[in-house]
């Protein structure tokens, strides 16, 4: 008796330390993945044929060869790429990225206000397509083969197929510009003062982009959940609960949310990424001035510092998402964790 | 008996429903040859029409037929897809069979490699490698090609690493088949079908990251017909009410999107009867 509670108790520990230890080697992981998207990043641009002397200055023809001497000699020109990747990297460590050409500022400074403008439209959307995705393919799932499912069905699938700058535009359309309901573009209205800005006028701007987000991301996690619950609703287990006379609700209640609330959300998370590509489509639509409007203005402007800036921020996000996904899915569901 | 019978029905659906999207595409192919350039003449006359049987679409604000750029849009779309595909299959072949054959390291160092494409947030990326290549169809193309390999060199590589320890391969090689001769006859022929589908399957994906970069204004200019040039120059009169410029290509671009889908994924339950009853 004594010896079998030890015994479990020591392997509930050693358990501990390997989810500990899975934790850490992921964690390493990303690291290096950081390390390789930073000299991947800079190996580009050194790939590139462009000048970097030349983009700086632009067209501006009026520049000495002094001039431009002293500007290779300030970037460190002269030294061997591999010397240049690690001064370059030193910097953005010190959280030096340099200064944008376009807006005449640190690109860190620019990159801290457009944040929280891309935060609140992604959170928003992140939340809401999560929750409402997820009920909706739970609710498919437990009407399966019925008219709702198929509905549901069709419209996500529908959905995965529909760019979202155009769904975006036909919002646009329809409550913009024949319902009247919100304004046409730009996150505040023009020709008024940040400080005066009421925040109703700040919601008003705002719903058209958030929504856009998440009607689209609503489909993928719809179809995965479905997916799952199906899977779960065939086990032998559900057949008995059935025959114990369990409602849907209890069914629900019971087997299937456990069984699918995990995979949902380790889907949103690794939804990053295609979240951050939405947004930059959304907000080209809505003018809406975050992280991506200004990633496509920098990128169009040929702004370099800042779009390198913005490209290795939105990554990080990226990875973060990715790594909180691994974990979930590998490490915390306890059926996985007797495998690692 | 009665079971039977519905499979085949599901089937021959499926069948109807192929050859209804495969048709639809082609058509569309068909029409933008056929479409003269003369409807894309500015026209003083025209200017601002809405759809009606003369222009299905309706004209823009330079009186030029909505259908025919639309037409001729998605025409460039389908060509860039199949193109950046394609590349984008070379690379994942290329990737997945050395992950599966030449020994551990390489295949971590790949895995590695996909895991650092796979988190990069894909359009951010396209939008450096468009602006690195200078624009135009090649940054699309390459930014395309570089960005969708990743997932179909993982099936790539487990399939080539069933097939591997498979009885039949060892026996080739016990004959002294060379390592080329193995890899053309036996494993090339069994992961066809996976990369046919990997290809239809990763096409739509394709067209509509391209629609989005040309939206975005990267790689082409505006006077080509690409469906994203056309829905960027429409938003400046969305608010003057001309539905027509956004709705109706946008509404092409969906459907022949979905119509890749479900051709790819058709295939896909066809070539694997197993799970073609779901």
């Amino acid at each position: 008796m004594e010896l079998s509670a030890s015994e479990s108790s020591l392997s509930c520990e050693g358990r501990g330390i390997i989810v500990t230890k899975n934790i850490v080697i992921r964690l390493i992981r990303v690291v290096t993945l950081l390390i390789g998207l930073s000299i991947l990043t800079f190996s580009l641009i050194h790939l590139s044929p462009m000048d970097p002397i030349n983009a700086y200055i632009g067209g501006d023809s009026s520049a000495t060869p002094e001039q431009i001497e002293k500007l290779k000699v300030y970037w460190g020109l002269d030294k061997s790429p591999v010397e240049q990747y690690f001064s370059w990297a030193g910097a953005l460590l010190q959280g030096d990225f340099g200064t944008s050409k376009l807006y005449r500022s640190p690109v860190i400074d620019i990159i801290q206000s457009r944040f929280i403008t891309s935060l609140a439209l992604m959170g928003t959307a992140w939340i809401l397509s999560g929750v409402i995705g997820y009920l909706l393919g739970m609710t498919a799932a437990m009407n399966r083969g019925k008219l709702i499912d198929k509905i549901i069905k069709w419209y996500s699938f529908t959905l995965v197929s529909t760019p979202i700058f155009w769904m975006g535009l036909i919002l646009l359309i329809v409550f913009a510009v024949w319902l009247k309901w919100f304004p046409v573009g730009l996150a505040v209205p023009a020709g008024v003062l940040e400080s005066d800005v009421r925040f109703i006028d700040r919601i008003h701007h705002f719903v058209l982009p958030a929504l856009t987000l998440s009607v689209l991301g609503v489909a993928n996690v719809a179809m995965h959940t479905r997916e799952k619950m199906i899977d779960t609703l065939n086990t032998e287990y559900i057949v008995f609960a059935k025959a114990r006379g369990e409602s849907k609700w209890e069914i629900f209640k019971n087997h299937g949310f456990r069984n699918s609330i995990i995979p949902a959300i380790t889907l949103q998370f690794a939804y990053f990424g295609e979240l951050f590509g939405g947004s930059m489509l959304a907000e080209q639509v809505f003018a809406y001035p975050g992280l991506g409007s200004t990633l496509t203005t920098a990128g169009l402007k040929g702004d370099l510092p800042l779009m390198v800036g913005i490209i290795l921020i939105s990554s990080l996000f990226v990875f973060a998402g990715n790594l909180i996904a691994d974990i979930l899915n590998k490490v915390v569901d306890p059926r996985m964790r007797r495998e690692v | 008996m009665l079971h039977i019978q519905e499979g085949l029905n599901e089937r021959k659906k499926m069948l109807l429903l192929l050859a209804f999207s495969a048709g639809f595409i082609f058509v569309i192919l068909i029409l933008s040859f056929w479409l003269s350039n003369d409807n894309l003449r500015l026209g003083a006359g025209s200017k601002n029409l809405a759809p009606s049987l003369d222009h299905l679409f309706g004209t823009d604000w330079l009186g030029r037929d909505m259908f025919t750029r639309t037409i001729k849009g998605m025409r460039l779309s389908l060509a860039v897809g199949a193109f950046a595909s394609l590349l984008s299959i070379l690379i994942a072949i290329v990737m997945g069979i050395c992950a599966a054959t030449f020994g551990e390291a390489v295949d971590a160092i790949i895995s590695w490699i996909i895991d650092l494409f796979i988190g990069m947030p894909h359009l951010v990326f396209m939008v450096l490698i468009c602006f690195i290549a200078g624009g135009g169809i090649h940054g699309i193309v390459l930014g395309v090609c570089l960005t969708h390999w990743t997932a179909l060199a993982r099936v790539v590589r487990s399939e080539v690493l069933q097939i591997k320890s498979a009885e039949y391969i060892q026996i080739s090689k016990s004959y002294g088949k060379s390592a080329w001769y193995i890899a053309r006859k036996h494993i090339m022929p069994s992961i066809f079908p996976q990369i046919m589908i990997g290809f239809l399957l990763m096409f739509p994906h394709v067209i509509l990251h391209e629609a989005a970069l040309t939206f975005l204004g990267f790689g082409l200019s505006p006077q080509t017909p690409a469906i994203g040039i056309i829905l960027s120059e429409a938003i400046s009169h969305i608010s003057t009410g001309k539905w027509w410029l956004v709705v109706f290509p946008g509404m092409l671009l969906v459907v022949v999107v979905k119509s890749f889908d479900s051709i790819g994924e058709k295939i896909r339950i066809l070539v694997e009867p197993s799970s073609s009853n779901e």
